[in-house]
């Protein structure tokens, strides 16, 4: 911890520019701070170390929305100091949080009458919104459970292997076993046959994904139905169905309103979507909407008093920022469904650039299904010299980043690059993305290829690697190494 | 027009100037945050704040790999926090803990961490381990019984008596068990601002551990007072200088000093949180651990606690402590004074003065709660939990942005409102010294003239409450 020391300088110091004072003079503590600062220099210290991070809107491995209205940065920075929790003090904030469960609701065709209250509630993201659906399923299945004089110790989820990790923090957390359905070569999400076989009289419930995580595919929940629907009538279970439309939930709607994946399927009990990502609002918002009253055990409401008056509270989170809330209420009034769709349509379409340049190379795989989240997801045809992490690191140097990762059991040796299109990711982006993918390809195909991919492919031939050889190859990718790496872009803007 | 629709989705768009004027005039409508005297949450920030706030809306707290700077932040939090609690680490050691939305999430990762490492201890030992407890005061905070419902544990919760509003530490070890997971002891209880006295638990804890080999631990849910009593108070122990205390959470939006969305959960050390709740993730791009509930959020509150920690330092954190508790003696006096009230809250505790009147027989706290919000104040009224449940109190929550001025305002205004009800009440008693407010009493025709009498004034105070609320327009006493 280090202290600061004073100025000899006998002159005001409130006259100094914040970069001549003494504050940035001293080595910022790191484990606790003794005396104060001033303001302006307090802020300029924090602004300048941020400047290196990542540039959000350069981010391509997020959903998360990453621009806003500067109208909607207003009203989001008016709001900054409401509670979201105090609904009596502040009832206009709660009113609009009710009118948006009530048109997400209906935009996932709720079975409501036309002026009935949705039941559903505002989340921080889909992770709260998912573990609140997940803990009415398992109240629910209990409660059923033991008026039928059976045990309720083993209840177990079935999900595909794509879950993202919420599911699975989900199940750790609350103790409820995960059986997922494995992934094959091709075939990356949940497969419905599968499912419905893996269902015993101990499932809570079957989760689909409307928009999976690592390539945007959207699993057909409405064949899940079906199957289910079946099962349902031979066992007398009553297995229901939650679909994970984090980033679906809006986006099918507006590009895709025939296919059938929301409450209109009869076994569909709750939905959730984030509205910070395609919902188009900063982080910090999600959304669960149940079919209807009896879909949420009264039991898990609970009903406190000493903020003033009764205030019924069924979330994980109780105090949190209101901001996020009235910037989706913002959304959907600005927009409304006219605007969401021509959104969606050009993200779709800028996907469609992007997919296009990338076939045009001939080098890539394209993973992501057309239908779908726009986002491309592409691997390299040819993986003998060299891997797709290697892509993703070099275009961070032109600023981008594009995630590389490995797909879930049991397709794990297949790796994919993922590319996000936000509302915000323009025509002349992707084709700027496309120039710098080639630049990237080209590059690679001049360096050395890694050690050991040329050790086996050559130990497969049959010859004999000298150890002289190695040492040489590996000199010269150390230096090349560190050739890119000191030419690695700091994170500006592009 | 379109939008008037409250249960769809309109068809289409609007201009953005409309849709921004649209909404801030309905928003008119709410309560001013700064006047609102119930809560504990933060509501004003300084300007250059705000600007880092803004600017850092749109960065997902959980890319860490894309935000190396913001992660790098909340780690200089969590040790500072750490530290400030006396967490026995060494100089350069990283502090365990993590940064959540508030001390509801805090509280259930806390809460999952014992559940887990005792449910290991049971099982290395062949015992049952489906049955755990919490031992906590009748006063805690909502979220431990969600954390209690959620988490299916049984809550065993000590009642309050007359002479005790929070949890009396002897009770408390008396209740602990084999199944216990751990004793939950609150720094600041929520109704009455009052510390609970951690180092005789501690004690007593130790004693039966001694006797028991059962090991229960402590947590200590310091929402509000774990950045009160650091400044204000540092010779009570309370925090891990106390040995069985293993974890702790503070809410960053209390005095902390932020707006509503961040909280801190410290442990004593890597052994007290078990490894398998923390999960491992790639598909951002690289390796990143997480052991929140919350996933994706937003990064600004985050920014904004590191900031007010260099701003304002040890110094400047003790300076605005003092000042908050110099307005609650303010306030104090100045109510007791009156000789109307009985002040139920303590000197020593979370700067909040929470009072009761000598005589409720007339009129409760309620009906000066709601007066209140005739002049634009939001001071809560309700009931103190189980088993002193008569009583009824206000609470004034004392925060940074409370001057002595609005302090004096504000009794001005509770003595303006309690003489319109002395006086209300007297003309009554002067006609009929027996009669009560309450209309079943009436039971013979002496009364029958009473009543109607009663009525016409119930029908004259109704009018005027209308006439009040249209007036109302919340802005700025």
């Amino acid at each position: 911890m280090v202290l600061s020391r004073t100025v000899h300088s006998e002159s005001d110091e409130s006259l100094h520019s914040t970069f001549a004072s003494r504050y940035v003079r001293t080595s910022l503590p790191r484990y606790g701070a003794r005396s104060a600062r001033s303001n302006e220099a307090a802020y300029q210290i924090i602004n300048d170390e941020l400047m290196l991070d990542g540039n959000p809107r350069l981010n391509l491995a997020s959903f998360v929305t990453t621009w806003m209205e500067p109208e909607c940065d207003k009203l989001m920075m008016a709001s900054i100091n409401k509670n979201y929790v105090d609904m009596d003090e502040y009832p206009v904030t709660t009113e609009l949080q009710n009118r948006c469960v009530n048109m997400i609701a209906n935009l996932f065709n709720a079975p409501l009458g036309d002026d009935e209250t949705a039941v559903g509630v505002g989340t921080v993201g889909s992770s709260e919104a998912i573990m609140l659906a997940g803990l009415a399923f398992k109240r629910k299945w209990q409660n059923k459970m033991k008026a039928l004089g059976k045990p309720y110790d083993k209840p177990n989820i079935v999900t595909g292997a794509n879950v993202q990790v919420c599911w699975e923090k989900f199940a750790r957390y609350f103790e409820v076993e995960l059986k997922e359905v494995k992934l094959s070569e091709g075939y990356y999400v949940m497969d419905p046959d599968k499912a419905v076989e893996m269902v015993d009289e101990n499932t809570i419930c079957v989760a689909a994904i409307l928009g999976s995580t690592l390539n945007g595919e959207f699993e057909d929940v409405k064949k899940l139905n079906d199957l289910l629907v079946e099962k349902n009538a031979q066992t007398g279970w009553d297995t229901p169905i939650h679909v994970d439309a984090a980033s679906g939930g809006f986006i099918a709607p507006f590009i895709y309103p025939e296919l059938e994946w929301d409450f209109r399927l009869p076994l569909v009990k709750s939905i959730n979507v984030s509205g910070h990502k395609y919902g188009l609002v900063y982080a910090g918002v999600g959304w669960v909407i149940w079919r209807n009253k009896e879909d949420l055990p009264e039991e898990l409401i609970f009903h406190i008093n000493y903020l003033g008056a009764d205030q019924p509270t069924f979330t994980l989170n109780f105090s949190k920022g209101s901001s996020q809330i009235i910037a989706q209420y913002y959304q959907l009034i600005r927009l409304g469904f006219e605007g969401y769709k021509n959104i969606m349509d050009n993200c779709q379409e800028n996907a469609m650039v992007l997919k296009e340049g990338l076939e045009k190379t001939g080098r890539f795989n394209i993973v992501s299904k057309d239908n779908g989240v726009p986002l491309v997801a592409f691997s390299l045809k040819d993986h003998s010299e060299h891997n797709e992490f290697e892509i993703s690191d070099m275009l961070r140097r032109f600023g981008w980043i594009v995630p590389a990762y490995t797909m879930p059991p049991d397709a794990q040796h297949i790796t994919v690059l993922r590319v996000v299109i936000r509302e915000d990711f323009s025509r002349t982006l992707a084709e700027r993305l496309v120039t710098d993918i080639v630049k990237v390809l080209h590059e690679l195909d001049t360096l050395p290829a890694k050690v050991n991919a040329k050790i086996e492919v050559r130990e497969e031939k049959g010859l004999e690697v000298t150890k002289t050889e190695i040492n040489k190859q590996r000199k010269f990718t150390d230096a090349w190494k560190k050739f890119v790496a000191d030419k690695k872009k700091t994170n500006g803007v592009c | 027009d379109g939008y008037n629709c409250r249960f769809k989705m309109p068809d289409q768009p609007i201009p953005k100037d409309a849709a921004y004027q649209i909404i801030n005039d309905e928003l008119m409508l709410d309560g001013n945050p700064r006047l609102n005297l119930a809560s504990f949450v933060t509501t004003w920030m300084e300007p250059e704040c705000d600007k880092l706030i803004m600017s850092s809306l749109n960065k997902n707290y959980v890319d860490m790999d894309e935000y190396p700077v913001t992660t790098e932040l909340q780690n200089r939090c969590v040790n500072m926090i750490a530290r400030l609690f006396h967490a026995p680490i060494g100089e350069d050691d990283t502090a365990v803990g993590v940064g959540t939305v508030g001390s509801s999430e805090a509280i259930m990762l806390a809460g999952l961490a014992f559940k887990r490492k005792w449910q290991e201890k049971r099982k290395s030992h062949g015992k049952s381990y489906n049955n755990p407890n919490i031992v906590t005061g009748s006063n805690v905070q909502v979220c431990w019984e969600k954390f209690a419902r959620y988490f299916e544990v049984d809550l065993k919760m000590v009642n309050l008596t007359e002479d005790c509003y929070v949890m009396d530490p002897v009770k408390a070890v008396d209740m602990v068990d084999e199944n216990t997971i751990c004793v939950a002891a609150i720094l600041g209880s929520t109704m009455t601002g009052e510390f609970e006295d951690v180092k005789l638990l501690n004690e007593l804890l130790m004693e039966k551990n001694k006797e028991t080999g059962w090991n229960t631990p402590i947590h200590v849910d310091a929402a509000s007072g774990g950045f009160v009593a650091p400044f204000l108070y540092p010779d009570i122990e309370w925090d891990f200088r106390l040995p069985l205390v293993k974890s702790i959470n503070v809410s960053g939006h209390k005095y902390g000093l932020v707006y509503a969305g961040v909280g801190w959960v410290v442990w004593r050390t890597k052994e007290d949180l078990p490894d398998d709740l923390v999960f491992h993730i790639n598909y951002l791009g690289s390796d990143q651990p997480t052991f929140t509930l919350n996933f994706s959020k937003g990064s600004s509150q985050i920014i904004a606690q590191y900031y007010q920690f260099i701003r304002l330092g040890f110094e400047g954190y003790k300076d605005v402590m003092k000042n908050c508790y110099g307005n609650v003696m303010v306030l104090k006096e100045g109510l007791e004074k009156t000789g109307w009230f009985n002040i139920i809250s303590k000197d020593i505790g979370v700067p909040l003065l929470a009072f009761s009147l000598k005589d409720s027989s007339r009129y409760t706290v309620f009906h000066i709660s709601e007066s209140l919000r005739r002049f634009g104040w939001v001071i809560p009224a309700y009931t103190m939990p189980p088993n002193v449940q008569h009583i009824s109190v206000l609470r004034v929550v004392i925060r940074e942005d409370f001057s002595h001025s609005l302090a004096d305002r504000l009794i001005a205004d509770i003595v303006r409102v309690v003489n319109e009800m002395e006086a209300a009440h007297s003309t009554d008693n002067t006609r009929n010294p027996n009669s009560s407010i309450d209309k079943t009493r009436h039971t013979h025709d002496g009364e029958a003239s009473e009543h109607s009498k009663r009525e016409m004034q119930l029908g004259i105070s109704k009018y005027w409450r209308r006439f009040v609320h249209g007036k109302k327009t919340n802005s700025v006493c």
